[in-house]
């Protein structure tokens, strides 16, 4: 990995007695966008306002750009974050939202206007740096809000769940303007959501979250594939939690038997829904069978266990109550804690 | 060491003004300020002042630890620190004007023996130093998440508080168990607040006078059920008739704050009194002896009525705004009478309302001076047996101090059950309409009642305000003489030009002192209110809500408790103020400061913070926050708060009168002098002066201020989908 640009240390975050964040670690290297990802309430957005500076550490160290920043007020920290409402001044023009940050920073007011004017063309608003916030529409909003964020270079960008307040279309369009920015100007970025399609579609690693531990973390496709606890595979995707037993190098569950390269006793394995083949003729029954165009999803019964299969359309349908053999591949079985 | 970040500097600068202040000001009051080093702390504590000594060891130590690494963070620092506050106060009350305070202190320091006299500018200046030297180690230790600028405006508010209202509060405490000779005697306390011109009940039982503390319950008890049925009937009038003059009715309801006191008084005498009016009119009428019948607990009633009735109005009016008016819908579709629904629906929702409202009077009645002073005759409440206690022929501070207590005690328990009722919202600030169905209309029978009290109301109130706004222009409104003439007014302001402006009016100088004071503490005032509305709206520190409750605490005590606090409290170092301007801005800004607090609140409440987030991570700090992001957006909360703060210090007077000094004269003080002396035309010329002056003032403000401009859709959230708040 290249320079570190923000090193968690022990970083634990009381209010109270309730333990928002609960001793965690992690470093995120320079121009990487990483998500935290969670249920609600596991500590993403104290995690992200931790690193803003909008919440000091009760204790441990944040360490921005190698620099020990724990004790920094948010104002004495170089980033840059877009948040939930946006949170842009009602009373200012665009531009001046813009500038305001190179302003405060010292910049002249002629240079602070000349800098936003770029970074708005970059993000396609240019022409509309007169308006007021309450004169654009939400998509637009957002993009001041980002513009606002990068135009001092920051160190970090943060964003806390920035597509909260877009419509469900164009939220594909706006994340995938998001990470190209990101990728354009070489940014650091730390991203919050609990929807994980957004977490693997955005991010270079991914941080998930429970109650305010750090479940695991890893590449999209780590996770996915690889998952390291059942909490992990079930967050992401979808996954088929199997309780089975282990003996002589063989897991056992229902009349599935397979391979495995792990200790005697209970376990506890997964498998993605479309990783599992069927075929006809066998004793586990389909008790439905869902049709949702570009694929099936069939829920079967094993004798106490119970499988989602999700196959694609083009494969020979099957109905409820059909009889189906499970066929799975032991690579594809994953033990978890 | 370097000195990179921001936050190193701020903590020596602090340190840096602690050490100017002890070597380069003047410590003690009176020395002028260019005599600098020569009077400075060291030199005094050079020249026999040896109590000045471990102030200064203590700074010395300070500037010492600022060489270890971090040394903001240090316990070393803190402790320092705190070891200097403790005694800078000590060396403040170690030695009294006359001598030294403890024996001890006596033996050790010689000089003790002479005295000292009050701090001046070094002694200001290093308490405000140690404030920000504390507040800069405490933010460093991550206090208000690290924000200086907060931590500062909160340490510092705590300490003025403390200094000008709960240091008063407790002197004047002590006063009360302290005889004349200055000796500890509770003897005297027990003598005193048993008294039975306190408590006596002869005019319930038998014939004969109350007790001053009955005098002043039954006056508040009375005069808070009349307000309330009064504002009870306006605010039915408005919300449940179709009376359609809400904006007239509104307006009608300021009045009383922008006019001064003593007026209404006056021209209650000027209809009511032995040769009133009224009162001729009516002897005429029934060949009757006019009476002297006003004078009184009668007089006092109906000013303070029509003084208090626009504040139960507003706050019965918000309660009845707030009633969802589909209850009252079910009642009738239920098949209630309208009678039946008012009863047994209305009502009940009203009654918290009532409570409120009853209690806001009644701690208003306590507290109010102008109207008793001027209408009680024989009739003797707390407040001004309060001030002849201090001012008059007998100065008895023990005793003004232990009749200070009884008052305070009833109005906290006053106060504290109006906060059970209310909670912590404002009235003012309640205007939770809702918009689904229509309120129910008044039964017939009530609207009539309804009429037949509001009607009287608005004579009367036309009368005293007619009686206000010509009483100044004609010879003698008192004896029917209405021949207009200019010549109360020119006594008051004549005025010439010859070598430049001459001003020779008798009035001239209190309405200079008066200006200039309300000028002063105006902007104070708001900036101070509001700056404490967004600590306690927006930081997050340990103590929030007894800092809260602490302002609000300030607010109640009744004026005339504050004066005699002061004068307690500041007539003797170290803080010897009295006589000044000073003691007049200062007793005015930590009054009035909890209503721009208020206005603050509400107004904070609808602003999203996150917008000050966003303002921080950009680098601004606390400050530049505040000035560029949150001001502009709580515009209305300041101009309420200039507002309100500027009109109050032209019309207060029961904190004021104990305050005023022949130097700083306030336009109260002498309109009182004129009323004492029976000049009413030129009172009243004077009040209808300084109203005019007041309008004028509140328009300048208003084009000071400005408006905000929010665009199209007026949108406080930071995003675009609030729709604009129904009107
Ligand atoms: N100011 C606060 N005071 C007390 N508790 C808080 C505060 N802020 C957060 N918490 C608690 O800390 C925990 C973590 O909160 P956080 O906002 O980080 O959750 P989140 O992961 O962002 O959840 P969501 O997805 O719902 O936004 C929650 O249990 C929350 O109740
Ligand atoms: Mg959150």
């Amino acid at each position: 990995m290249a320079e570190t640009a923000i090193e968690f240390v022990d970083v634990v975050k009381r209010y109270g007695d309730a333990t928002a964040v609960d001793r965690i670690n992690f470093s995120i290297g320079k121009g990487e966008l990483v998500t935290f990802l969670g249920p609600s309430g596991c500590g993403k957005t104290t995690s992200l306002r931790l690193i803003a500076g909008l919440e000091l550490p009760s204790e441990g160290q944040v360490k921005i750009a190698g620099r020990d920043v724990s004790r920094d007020p948010a104002s004495e920290r170089n980033v840059g974050m877009v948040f939930q409402s946006y949170a842009l001044f009602p009373h200012m023009s665009v531009l001046d939202n813009v500038s305001y940050g190179p302003t405060i920073r010292g910049v002249s007011k002629a240079d602070a206007r000349d800098q936003a004017r770029a970074i708005l063309d970059q993000v396609g608003l240019g022409g509309l740096e007169a308006r007021l916030p309450s004169e654009l529409s939400g998509g637009q909003q957002q993009r001041v809000a980002v513009a606002r964020a990068i135009v001092q270079q920051p160190d970090v960008l943060l964003f806390d769940e920035p597509l909260s307040n877009v419509d469900a279309k164009l939220r594909r369009k706006v994340r995938a303007e998001i990470r190209d920015l990101q990728q354009r100007f070489g940014l650091t970025a730390v991203y919050v959501t609990h929807d994980q399609e957004e977490a693997l579609a955005v991010s270079d690693r991914i941080v998930v979250m429970k109650m305010g531990q750090i479940a695991q973390i890893g590449t999209p496709s780590e996770l996915y594939e690889q998952p390291s606890s059942a909490f992990v595979a079930d967050f992401i995707g979808d996954a088929n939690l199997i309780e089975g037993r282990v003996a002589a190098g063989t897991f056992s569950a229902a009349h599935l038997s397979l391979p495995v390269d792990a200790a005697d006793g209970a376990h506890t394995a997964t498998i993605r829904p479309e990783r599992i083949t069927l075929a006809a003729g066998g004793a586990a029954i389909i008790s439905s069978a869902s049709y949702l165009g570009s694929r099936m999803e069939y829920v079967v019964q094993d004798e106490d266990l119970e499988f989602l299969v999700s196959r694609p359309i083009s494969e020979p349908r099957l109905a409820a109550g059909d009889a189906v053999d499970l066929q799975i591949d032991p690579a594809d079985l994953i033990l978890v804690q | 060491m370097t000195l990179k970040l921001t936050s190193d500097r701020a903590g020596i600068a602090w340190l840096g003004l602690l050490a100017l202040s002890l070597v380069a000001f003047p410590w003690y009051k009176g020395a002028p300020i260019w005599q600098g080093p020569a009077a400075s702390a060291l030199s005094e504590g050079m020249s026999g002042h040896g109590w000045l000594w471990p102030l200064i060891a203590i700074v010395v130590a300070l500037g010492a630890a600022t060489f270890t690494r971090k040394w903001q963070q240090s316990n070393i620092a803190l402790w320092l620190t705190l070891g200097a506050m403790f005694l800078y106060l000590w060396q403040g009350f170690a030695v009294g004007l006359r001598g030294p305070s403890q024996a001890w202190v006596g033996g050790v320091f010689e000089a003790a023996a002479d005295g000292q006299t009050g701090l001046g500018w070094g002694g200001f200046l290093a308490g405000a130093a140690l404030v920000g030297l504390l507040s800069d180690l405490i933010a460093s230790r991550g206090f208000c998440r690290g924000e200086r600028f907060a931590s500062f405006c909160i340490t510092a508010i705590v300490a003025a508080l403390t200094a000008f209202v709960f240091f008063p509060i407790l002197k004047l405490g002590l006063a009360a168990f302290v005889d004349t000779d200055g000796n500890l005697a509770l003897g005297t306390f027990w003598a005193r607040i048993t008294a039975p011109d306190l408590w006596g009940l002869n005019c319930l039982v038998g014939g004969g006078r109350c007790g001053v503390v009955i005098n002043t319950v039954i006056l508040g008890v009375l005069s808070a059920t009349l307000a309330t049925l009064l504002g009870l009937a306006l605010a039915l009038l408005v919300n449940r008739t179709d009376f359609r003059m809400k904006r007239a009715l509104r307006a009608i309801s300021i009045l009383p704050i922008i006019t001064p006191p003593f007026v209404v008084g006056v021209a209650i005498i000027l209809l009511f009194g032995r040769t009133g009016l009224v009162t001729s009119g009516v002897a005429d009428l029934l060949d009757v002896r006019p009476g002297r019948w006003v004078y009184g607990l009668p007089g006092i009633l109906i000013a303070q009525v029509l003084a208090f009735a626009p504040v139960t109005f507003l706050v019965l009016l918000s309660t009845l705004e707030a009633i969802n008016p589909t209850l009252e819908e079910a009642a009738r579709t239920l098949g209630a009478k309208s009678m039946k629904t008012f009863r047994s629906v209305t009502w009940p929702l009203l009654r918290p309302g009532l409570a409120a409202a009853f209690l806001l009077a009644f701690i208003e009645s306590l507290a109010d001076f102008g109207n008793p002073i001027v209408l009680g005759g024989g009739y003797e409440v707390l407040s001004i047996k309060i001030f002849f206690a201090v001012v008059g022929a007998r100065y008895d501070l023990g005793n003004a101090a232990t009749l200070a207590m009884i008052l305070l005690a009833l109005t906290l328990i006053a106060f504290w059950l109006q906060m059970r009722w209310m909670g912590n919202k404002s009235y003012v600030t309640v205007t939770g309409k809702s918009d689904a169905g229509l309120a129910s209309p008044l039964p017939g029978v009530l609207k009539i009642g309804v009429f037949a009290v509001v009607l009287p109301w608005v004579i009367f109130t036309l009368a005293v305000y007619i009686i206000i706004v010509t009483g100044g222009f004609v010879t003698d409104v008192g004896r029917w003489d209405l021949t207009p003439t200019f010549q109360h007014i020119v006594t008051a302001f004549r005025f010439e030009f010859e070598d430049g402006l001459q001003l020779y009016g008798s009035a001239w100088d209190s309405m200079m002192t008066t200006l200039w004071v309300a000028a002063l503490a105006a902007p104070l005032t708001t900036l101070i209110g509001i700056l404490t509305a967004w600590l306690v709206a927006r930081q997050d520190f340990a103590g929030r809500r007894a800092f809260e409750f602490g302002t609000m605490l300030s607010f109640a005590i009744p004026g005339t408790v504050v004066g005699v606090s002061y004068v307690a409290a500041f007539n003797v170092p170290p803080v010897d103020i009295t006589g000044t301007a000073a003691i007049l801005i200062i007793c005015f800004v930590f009054r009035n400061m909890p209503v721009g607090m208020r206005a603050g609140l509400a107004a904070l409440a609808q602003i999203d913070r996150s917008m000050e987030e966003a303002s921080q991570t950009m680098g601004a700090g606390g400050l530049t926050t505040l000035r560029r992001v949150v001001l502009p957006l709580i515009k209305p909360a300041v101009f309420t708060a200039l507002v309100y703060s500027f009109v109050t210090a032209m019309t207060a007077v029961s904190a004021v009168i104990f305050l005023v000094s022949a130097r700083h004269n306030m336009a109260t003080a002498y309109i009182m002098g004129r009323v004492e002396a029976g000049e009413y035309a030129l009172a009243i010329a004077y009040s209808a002066v300084l109203m005019i002056v007041m309008i004028v003032c509140v328009v300048v403000i208003q084009g000071i201020v400005g408006t905000r401009k929010l665009g199209r859709r007026k949108e406080l959230q930071g995003k675009g989908q609030v729709p604009e708040p129904a009107e």
